[in-house]
């Protein structure tokens, strides 16, 4: 445990962060760029996490706050997708290039 | 090198290859698939860093939960095994090159900083001491955003309802 640093874990959840952001850049299909904004969300936490274990061990605000990203998590994925399914309903079609227009 | 070092190794390839493979994929299927075995590698993490109530969490509601969702979601409105468009090959070089960039100056910076860590004394994440404070009403307790978030929850389903029952009504 001892050999192991913040900054082993930062450099992880930091490569992540920037898949994530890599993926959102270059898909053009509205799932896989909800499941990249799950990697740059799932990178945060790990942050909280290392942050809360590494430096400010006498609390546990860090856990909490990864505790309540989680829900946000999970709701913003079952609303996205609520809304990615209508929208495929209407277009037939899930990538963005199609989805041009507010009102169908 | 210890084996704990070996472990964390080990767990960080899991989620840094399954990352790269779930967002380069062609077949999106298996895209999910890569993301599944990435969220599994964090919660080992989170095991590696004795959080297990956290760890516990991210299975239940990551791997059992938003990936299941997504899963879903594919089959319904894919073809599920062809294969998605690549992306334009300047959007993928500048996207590459904005990626590496700034991970390169974000970890530079980490490099640099100096961090400090607590003096006082340690305070278990059990699922006790969690409890205690996620419900306590004093100065560092979280009962408030524990209300908030769940209202979220109430108004993401509701939402979530009325998205579905819209078009159904417009498409009978």
């Amino acid at each position: 445990m001892n050999e192991i640093g913040l900054n082993h874990i930062l450099f992880v959840s930091t490569a992540l962060f920037f898949i994530g952001v890599y993926g959102f850049l270059t898909r053009r299909n509205l799932i896989t760029m909800l499941m990249s904004i799950e990697l740059i969300l799932n990178s945060v936490n790990i942050n909280f996490i290392a942050f809360n274990k590494y430096l400010f061990s006498d609390k546990l605000d860090g856990l909490f706050f990864t505790v309540f990203i989680i829900t946000i998590a999970a709701a913003e994925a079952a609303v996205a997708i609520a809304i990615i399914i209508n929208l495929y309903r209407n277009y037939k079609s899930i990538d963005v290039e199609d989805a041009d227009q507010m009102k169908h | 090198m210890s084996a704990s070092t070996v472990i964390f190794y080990i767990i960080s390839a899991v989620i840094l290859v399954g990352a790269l493979l779930a967002v380069t994929a062609r077949k999106i299927f298996r895209a999910a698939v890569y993301l599944l075995f990435s969220l599994i590698g964090i919660a080992g993490l989170y095991f590696f860093l004795n959080y297990e109530f956290i760890a516990a969490v991210q299975i239940v509601v990551y791997v059992g939960g938003i990936v299941v969702l997504i899963i879903f979601s594919i089959f319904l409105t894919h073809e599920s095994g062809s294969d998605m468009k690549s992306p334009a090959i300047g959007r993928a070089i500048y996207s590459g090159l904005a990626a590496v960039f700034a991970f390169a100056l974000t970890f530079f910076i980490i490099n640099k900083t100096e961090f400090y860590p607590t003096q006082n004394e340690t305070l278990e994440p059990s699922v006790r001491n969690i409890g205690l404070q996620m419900l306590s009403t004093t100065e560092h307790g979280y009962l408030l955003p524990f209300e908030a978030v769940s209202m979220l929850l109430l108004a993401a389903m509701i939402g979530c309802i009325v998205i579905a029952i819209k078009t159904r009504t417009q498409t009978d």
